[in-house]
């Protein structure tokens, strides 16, 4: 029980900013916390970002404050590599039943890397969203936390090999380690289940998984980050050469009846602030964005007036229609809204703007959920346990986000210790 | 160093291969005084901890772990009523640094003097805790405050709300529409303010003051004493925490005379056409004729240099509503919407598909050049738009969809103005009367601009950065202020709609609980979370130069007549800027102070010049430039031998006693990493780095008076993920030394 009375218990899922805002605010309101979280490391999509716009403040620095509270709160308590299968019960008192698949590697991990330097198999780098490779037997990148190793189920040979088990220094290897069944009794659940890229493949037309220098704004973040694939270098995928000129193609995917009707709301934003990634590093790169609208909303008007004052970005009303591989790299073809005339235009690189899709409550089985809209979000319900933030609720920013995860927490007292006793 | 202390070094992790764990042992056995000394293969494991667990039981209260990064394990060597010190040998050390290397073996060694010179200086903070209230304050009744006050309520706490207007709701009392929240995303709904303004008139944890304003707040977090006024007089009362929900204004539309406002009658804002929808009459106001084509000019004065700079954000939808609920009226309108973009994120997408689908509503990108009133219609003036590429569009009633302006008011700003007034009154002549007359002059305009009354020494009001909005971290914390235990939240925070400022005082509400609880403990709030030290001050000595009242950033210092400075523990976020700036050193903390980082930099052990081996001081962030560092152990990147690290609170923490100590020890440079400063500033304490970057020039100027070269002190902005970069500025940092030469003053 805390100082001012406040107790009680709530469940994040989702350990991305805004389930990890929600466990940090939560417990520094007096409130204990199960945080829940799918992949073997906290952070979710932001840890995947270079910078975040406006300021280009790379996320860590948000991060390291939050998780230091996280890692050393007796408050919070932490599951990586874990699902919610099932709630029951209802406001100040449900139960939640958590699956949480093996790491293969116990707390007994020091980060020291002996095991990877063993390990005979490569996997695609999920961190990386599949450029570059790394060891069945991985740190998912170079901040992770937790600050342990974890073993790619899929790609690990298992016993028939365990190079690693015999190699690691400390006894941290467990290749027999089966998933466990937790049980959580819990006043209240936040979902921050956050968002997943679309598959651009799907998008007609725009060349993705069909020209390997068509990428999209999340493979971008990654090869402008220091810790990707490159090093931060953005180079070129086909021929690993520098860009000398770059398409960002707005709205991919979105706004449009066929994918995804709704917009993501950032997606103007964080390509203007790759275009300064790129102008960073080519500084006379040649730099078109083709947009329906640029969405800045508030003061990131700075940051698109500042993007309109670089001599060498144009930005073009039009929505791409091809992108066509050809000689000169690629071709994208495009109606000018103003001129209303056909453009083709070649580029060295082709970005594709994609926005968000919403995770939802994953294949949880809930009693009485928050509802879902027709595109996958969530919604609370009036004065219910279950509280939705983020981009589970809503495509958002981060600075959107952390204030729903804040919200969703102030909501959730009322189902926690004073607030439910009336 | 006394005998309850103990010395643990781990050879896990390279440790062991990589140094002399034995010559260690016997430097802290020997040298440093520590009796008790013990290795072992891997520290942090079961086994491990079992040594220190049984050294406990049996008394020992310092445990100095000489391992992984104290970023790392924390658990592990975490007892309670012991205090551990953690020295950094793995990152720091053997993952950065040559094995088996005479240079990496003095590394070691100089770091577990640090350690236990720390380790011997500094106490366990005891909390400051006193008596609190919890109650939370909010003002301001619109939706944003009335959000918060439900929160706060049903999360079990007692409010109280502070209204200037008679009437609860805001401006959303006054508009009958609201921008749809449901699915199918598509309709206006009906405003649902009556039943929120009934909910929180049926709480009974509420009490609702109308017509009511703030005459004063002193005191702080957990104590904040408030004077209010309102139409029975003056009533006193005691809260915990605040949220200051004082929304917005609309802009200013009479100074968008070249859009036509003030030139006809028919040119009205997006407020008066709400308020003709709430009469469900839209006329025209100059003969209260039905219009048959309505214009509306989006970003009237927003996005605009010389108006509001920033956009919006809900002007768009706005203009959505009004036009579907125009054509809802009357289904022979004709609705025409100029716009530089269309802005209808997230699901209100559908909302805009839905007018656009209305095949009487039309949307064009134009760049209108102004509104043209000297017929007896209104003619909108506009380039580059779908309909042409000059454009005369002659409208009945044109509607300026203007922008948002917080109502908020500059504490800073105000207390600049009552200075510069006071100085004025006493009349005294010279620079600084004429100084003072140009800052009344330039500040007249926030005359009677206060809201919340503070009694604080930098200013009665929230401080404002960029647009006057009250925040300091808007992406990462964006409920952060600069004054502990008040938050701002709603239309005063940031331009948002009514979904969002409902959201946002909600959240508030969470930060307001969270400031009582944590000043009931007595502990700090973000970014230092449950830290119990605060800064003590040795008043005896102190000059009243007001250095420490006027640097700290978050206005947690008052000063009395004479300009002592009187903290407000509650309010301090115990970053330390107010030790780094005072010149006479009487500022510290329990477990921070000037002794023990000065302590630490005299157990180094500086070889004499003839060595040819130089010491460099790296004094950084704790927060970024320690785990970039941490980073660049764990990619095995490795850095000179010659620089030893202390992790500091803040850049804005070190006094510069510390150079000094350190040169005048035989240190041949000191190198400062900090956050980056500036408008996009990366420093959580906002002004530390800042405030470095003028004490550093400072010190150059003094080394220059010493026939020191400047170079000697450096100062260098990083990011936490510029893990490549520091190695080399560090590499660099001793090259250019190298090349200098040595300090000296060394030997002396």
């Amino acid at each position: 029980m805390s100082a001012t009375g406040a107790r009680g218990s709530i469940l994040v899922v989702g350990g991305g900013i805004s389930g990890i805002t929600a466990a940090v605010e939560a417990s520094e309101a007096g409130a204990d916390v199960v945080l829940v979280e799918k992949l073997p490391f906290l952070g979710g999509r932001v840890a995947r970002l270079n910078q975040y716009f406006p300021k280009l403040c790379p996320p860590t620095c948000g991060l390291e404050i939050n998780l230091r509270t996280l890692r050393t709160s007796p408050r919070i308590r932490c599951l990586t590599l874990s699902e919610v299968e099932r709630i029951t019960g209802e406001p100040g008192g449900y139960t939640a039943t958590v699956r949480r698949d093996p790491r293969f590697v116990t707390e007994r991990c020091t980060a020291c890397g002996a095991c990877v330097e063993v390990c005979p198999v490569e996997r695609p780098d999920a961190f990386n969203l599949g450029m570059g490779t790394t060891r069945a037997v991985y740190l998912p990148f170079e901040m992770a936390t937790p600050m342990r190793y974890a073993i790619d189920a899929d790609a690990c040979r298992g016993d028939e090999c365990g190079a690693c088990v015999a190699a690691c220094p400390y006894g941290a290897i467990d290749l027999a380690t089966e998933p466990e069944t937790i049980e959580v009794e819990v006043d209240a659940v936040v979902w921050a289940t956050g968002w997943d890229p679309p598959d651009a493949a799907r998008f007609e037309g725009l060349g993705f998984g069909q020209y390997p220098d068509v990428v999209t704004n999340v493979m971008l973040e990654r090869l402008a980050a220091p810790g990707g694939p490159t090093g931060g270098r953005i180079l070129r995928p086909s021929t690993g050469e520098e860009v000398r000129s770059v398409a960002f193609v707005q709205c991919a995917g979105s706004r449009d009846e066929n994918y995804l009707s709704y917009c993501s709301g950032v997606c103007c934003m964080a390509s203007l602030k790759q275009a300064r990634y790129v102008r960073e590093q080519v500084p006379d790169a040649d730099i078109t964005v083709y947009y329906i609208d640029i969405r800045s909303p508030g003061r990131l008007e700075d940051f698109y007036a500042a993007a309109q004052a670089d001599d060498k970005l144009s930005l073009i009303k039009g929505k791409v229609a091809n992108v066509v591989g050809g000689a000169d790299g690629l071709e994208i073809e495009v109606e000018d809204t103003a001129s209303a005339q056909l453009v083709r235009r070649s580029f060295d690189m082709v970005v594709l703007a994609t926005g968000m899709v919403p995770v939802g409550v994953g294949g949880a089985e809930l009693d009485s959920g928050p509802q879902q809209d027709a595109y996958g979000f969530l919604r609370p319900r009036d004065r219910s346990g279950m509280l939705t933030a983020g981009c589970a609720k809503r495509p958002a920013d981060v600075a959107t986000c952390v204030r729903d995860a804040t919200a969703a927490v102030g909501r959730a007292l009322e189902f926690c210790g004073e607030g439910s006793r009336g | 160093m006394d005998n309850r202390a103990a010395v643990y070094l781990c050879r896990g992790c390279d440790i062991g291969a990589a140094l002399d764990v034995d010559a260690l042992r016997d430097l802290v056995t020997g040298d440093l005084g520590v009796e008790t000394c013990r290795d072992h293969e891997c520290l942090c494991s079961d086994g491990g901890r079992e040594l220190l667990r049984k050294d406990v039981q049996e008394g020992v209260d310092t445990l100095i772990v000489g391992a992984c990064s104290s970023r790392l394990m924390t658990d592990a060597f975490t007892f309670d009523g012991v205090h551990t010190e953690r020295v950094n040998l793995r990152e720091g050390v053997v993952w950065s640094h040559e094995p088996n290397d005479e240079d990496t073996q003095m590394l070691a060694a100089d770091y577990l003097r640090m350690g236990v010179a720390r380790a011997s200086k500094v106490e366990a903070p005891e909390p400051f805790q006193e008596k609190v209230d919890p109650t939370v304050l909010v003002v301001g009744g619109g939706v944003g405050g009335m959000s918060a006050a439900l929160t706060a309520a049903r999360a079990g706490r007692r409010v109280v709300l502070v209204e200037k207007q008679p009437r609860l709701g805001g401006w959303m009392a006054r508009f009958a529409r609201q921008i749809p929240r449901e699915e199918p995303y598509r309709v206006p709904k009906a405003s649902d303010i009556d039943a929120r303004i009934a909910e929180v008139r049926a709480e009974k944890r509420i009490a609702v003051h109308t017509s009511c304003t703030i005459e004063k707040i002193s005191g702080q977090p957990g104590q904040f004493d408030v004077s209010l006024r309102g139409s029975g007089g003056s009533l006193q009362l005691r809260v915990g925490a605040i949220v200051q929900a004082t929304g917005w204004e609309p802009y200013d539309a009479t100074r968008l005379d070249t859009l036509g406002y003030g030139g006809s009658p028919d040119v009205i804002t997006n407020v008066e056409m709400e308020e003709m929808i709430a009469a469900c009459r839209i006329r025209r106001p100059s003969d209260g004729s039905r219009p048959r084509r309505i214009a509306f000019v989006q970003c009237a004065g927003s996005r605009d240099p010389d108006h509001l700079p920033y956009c919006s954000g809900v002007c768009c939808n706005v203009t959505v509503k009004q036009a579907l609920v125009a054509r809802e009226f009357d289904p022979e309108l004709d609705v025409y919407v100029l716009y530089k973009d269309m802005r209808t994120p997230g699901q209100h997408e559908a909302f805009y598909r839905h007018a656009q689908e209305d095949g009487r509503i039309f949307f064009t990108k134009a760049d209108v050049t102004g509104v043209d009133t000297s017929g007896p219609t209104p003619v909108v003036q506009a380039r580059n738009s779908l309909l042409g590429e000059t454009i005369a569009l002659e409208a009945d009633l044109v509607v300026l969809a203007t922008g948002m302006v917080p109502h908020a008011a500059d504490g800073e700003a105000i207390r600049r103005y009552q200075d510069a007034k006071a100085v004025i009154a006493k009349g005294e002549a010279g620079a600084q009367l004429e100084a003072a007359k140009t800052t009344e002059a330039e500040l007249r305009h926030l005359e009677g601009a206060g809201i919340l009354h503070l009694d604080y020494r930098q200013g009665p009001d929230l401080p404002t950065l960029r647009y006057d909005f009250p925040d300091s971290h808007f992406i990462c914390f964006p409920y952060e202020t600069r004054r502990t235990g008040i938050y701002a939240a709603g239309g005063v925070r940031a331009p948002l709609d009514s979904d969002l400022a409902t959201e946002d005082g909600a959240g508030a509400a969470l930060k307001a609980i969270q400031a009582v609880e944590l000043a009931t403990q007595g502990r700090a709030v973000h970014p230092r979370w449950g830290d119990m030290s605060y800064p003590s001050f040795f008043l005896q000595r102190c000059t009243q130069c007001k250095r420490c009242t006027e640097e700290c950033p978050f206005g947690a210092l008052n000063e009395d007549e004479k300009g002592t400075p009187q903290l407000n523990a509650a309010r301090c976020r115990r970053c330390g800027i107010c030790m780094g700036a005072c010149p006479e050193r009487i500022i510290s903390f329990k477990d921070y102070s000037v002794d023990i980082v000065s302590s630490m930099i005299k157990s180094v052990d500086i070889p004499d010049e003839f060595e040819e081996k130089p010491r460099l001081l790296g004094l950084l962030c704790e927060n970024d430039a320690y785990p970039a560092l941490d980073t660049a152990g764990l990619k095995r990147i490795r850095h000179s031998a010659f620089m030893r690290f202390i992790p500091v609170r803040c850049l804005g923490s070190v006094n510069v006693v510390w150079i000094a100590d350190a040169l005048a020890r035989g240190f041949d440079g000191v190198l400062l990493v900090g956050c980056k400063s500036g408008d996009d500033y990366q420093c959580h304490f906002i002004r530390g780095s800042e405030l470095m970057e003028t004490r550093s020039q400072n010190i150059r100027d003094k080394l220059k008076q010493l026939a020191l070269e400047d170079e000697r002190v450096r100062l260098e902005q990083l990011s936490i993920n510029e893990f490549e970069r520091l190695p080399e500025i560090v590499d660099e940092f001793a090259a250019q030394i190298q090349e200098i030469g040595l300090n000296p003053f060394k030997g002396f």
